[in-house]
């Protein structure tokens, strides 16, 4: 048993000096003031208008964002439930295949596609249709984040989905079912943990980016995630950075104990 | 029982290259508990597929109390299934699954009420109403899955090798269940299984299958006394299945003897396969029995002696519950009525083909 315990060793360590430390001195740093005096105005720096509007459309944005992934990704999954393993591994690393190359360079691939002058515009200049001008705008940046997140969607209803008992479909056809009432009343039901597992991935990294709104949205679009990193590296004021941290940590809190009621199993989520 | 209710014509089903049942013709009288019996890979279960509606034939016809519904979806036809690992919805109640065929149909509440507490009752699992699935035993949940599907009064119940993931008392006490339910209910019941004594247990008809084929159809008493071909004698019980010749009516040589028997028509000295159940052999003094043998293996099995007797060349197994001792000699008598003398099958093949009905 003592070889067993020194295993976990490691992962000891590394969850204190890299996940709890720096979790604690966030804490610290958000309510302090640069003297080291506690203090709560870190915290309400969220209340400016500005700060506020970039939370809002952060949260707007990361909800839509999630709710498009979940709508695109479900049949999807139902698709790849439905085929047999081989066709599926095909399909799978398909869609897989994007998350092997960086995620910057696929996001500014983005911003070179839907430029002004990018190859969109060219294409659809060519054959003489009007132009795409969704760039540095709200549009952009949902696309960037559905682009980037849709595979954390799929993985999860896929594999809830492929689990499913096929027995347990055709039980509720053979009880009257239609297709319809199959699908709202057993298989959406039962794809809950998946479905929350989907929601959780996209939208907490959605609701933190900063990259992504930086290279779709231009600097004219702020979110709550560019706020934070502007002031942790323009302004140079970690304890400003920290609490409007510790509010955004708030509200992913929140909205995944929110989600995780629906949840009976709790195999979704760490709620 | 009387008038046909299901009637399967010409039933071919392949899937991908494999033909799993082939021009299959079968029908199924009202009131009727009968039972799709034969080893794994043999069609059964997708002969009680295409009947459920999750297959469809790729030719051939079912017929329902004198309709087609070959093209019925499994949710308009008026039959319903009781499912292998049971495919209870976990994420509902027991009350919530045996509501759900009445919810649909969108019956009243009090009806769905009423029907629950009926069906709870008749399966003995009252007060289970708001347990989960998760929190029954196998054999709870078996019987929720046959309330289930009860509820909805079907004319027809088809059940998919239901007891097979039970344990053996509670196997056997299920079978009694069953027998009682469907006496209780008077519907027909189309039964699933491998398992031979089940078949014998609580069947009206069995039907015999091997390799999509029908081998012999018949009541328990027929296919176990009167198995029609060597595959049959083997597949119900134990059997010794001993190449003979029919020297003439009532008269078979075999063994290095001759037996009288009771079958006739087969002709003049042609070749036979004779079974004969372990049960029916009978050990006595040497110089008693018509051939003698040695006994060469002996093991206690509860309610009797298994033996190995070897006659002849011949290895015969015995069940009796006198007991002879290894090294034994013993004479071997067989009462007429004991010999079934089948025709030999012309070749390998033929032994898993369809017989002539």
């Amino acid at each position: 048993m003592k070889s067993r315990k020194l295993l976990a060793g490691p992962y000891l360590f590394w969850s204190i000096s890299f996940i709890i430390i720096p979790l604690f001195m966030i804490v610290y740093y958000g309510l302090t003031t640069k003297d080291g005096d506690f203090t709560l105005l870190n915290l309400a720096k969220i209340t400016t208008q500005e700060n506020l509007k970039a939370l809002g459309l952060a949260l707007l944005l990361s909800f839509i964002s999630t709710v498009i992934c979940l709508l695109l990704a479900y049949p999807l999954a139902m698709i790849l439930a439905e085929k047999n393993i081989n066709q599926t591994s095909f399909i799978v690393l398909i869609f897989i295949l994007p998350m092997w190359m960086n995620f910057l360079l696929r996001t500014l691939a983005w911003q070179n596609l839907l430029e002004k002058n990018g190859i969109i515009n060219m294409v659809l200049n060519f054959l003489g249709l009007p132009e795409l001008t969704i760039i540095n705008t709200p549009y952009a940046i949902v696309l960037g984040m559905v682009y980037n997140f849709l595979p954390f969607m799929v993985l999860p209803l896929y594999n809830v989905l492929a689990k499913l008992d096929k027995d347990v479909i055709c039980a509720a056809r053979d009880l009257g079912a239609n297709n319809l009432q199959t699908f709202s009343k057993i298989i959406l039901p039962l794809s809950i943990p998946g479905i929350i597992s989907g929601i959780t991935m996209v939208f907490v990294p959605s609701l933190t980016t900063f990259v992504i709104s930086d290279l779709l949205g231009g600097s004219k679009i702020l979110l709550i995630g560019n706020i934070i990193e502007q002031e942790f590296k323009q302004g140079s004021n970690w304890n400003a950075g920290s609490g409007l941290s510790l509010v955004l940590m708030i509200f992913i809190i929140a909205s995944m104990a929110m989600i995780a009621k629906y949840d009976k199993n709790g195999e979704g989520t760490a709620f | 029982m009387s008038n046909k209710l299901i009637d399967i014509v010409n039933v071919t089903k392949s899937f991908d290259e494999n033909i799993i049942l082939d021009q299959l013709n079968l029908y199924i009288r009202e009131n009727e508990f009968l039972t799709l019996l034969g080893p794994s890979g043999c069609g059964k279960t997708t002969l009680l597929r295409i009947l459920g509606g999750f297959e469809t034939p790729d030719s051939g016809d079912i017929i329902f109390d004198g309709k087609n519904i070959n093209k019925l979806p499994p949710n308009r036809r008026q039959l319903n299934t009781v499912f292998q690992k049971y495919a209870l919805f976990t994420h509902m109640t027991i009350a919530e699954n045996i509501a759900f065929g009445l919810k649909i149909k969108g019956k009243s509440k009090a009806y769905i009420d009423d029907k629950i507490r009926y069906a709870l009752k008749l399966v003995n699992l009252e007060g289970y109403r708001d347990r989960t699935p998760d929190s029954l035993s196998g054999g709870q949940q078996q019987r929720i899955a046959i309330a289930r599907a009860i509820v909805n009064e079907p004319k027809v119940l088809l059940l998919d090798e239901p007891l097979g993931a039970l344990d053996l008392k509670l196997r056997q006490d299920m079978q009694y269940e069953l027998i009682r339910l469907k006496n209780e209910l008077g519907i027909t019941f189309v039964f699933v299984t491998h398992d031979q004594e089940e078949a014998l247990t609580m069947s009206d008809t069995i039907v015999v299958m091997n390799q999509g084929y029908i081998q012999q159809i018949g009541t328990p008493e027929d296919i176990y006394n009167e198995p029609k071909n060597a595959f049959v004698a083997d597949f119900i019980g134990d059997s010794n299945i001993l190449p003979a010749t029919m020297v003439e009516d009532k008269v078979v040589k075999m063994l290095g003897a001759t037996w009288q028997c009771v079958d006739v028509g087969f002709g003049h000295n042609k070749p036979v396969d004779a079974v004969i159940r372990p049960e029916d052999i009978d050990l006595v003094k040497p110089e008693e029995g018509i051939i003698e043998g040695v006994v060469t293996h002996l093991i206690f099995k509860g309610v009797h002696y298994e033996m190995e007797v070897l006659a002849n060349n011949y290895e015969l197994l015995v069940h009796s519950t006198d007991m002879f001792p290894v090294g034994t000699e013993v004479g071997i008598r067989v009462d007429p009525f004991d010999i079934q003398i089948m025709k030999k099958p012309e070749s390998e093949d033929a032994e898993a083909v369809g017989i002539e009905e």
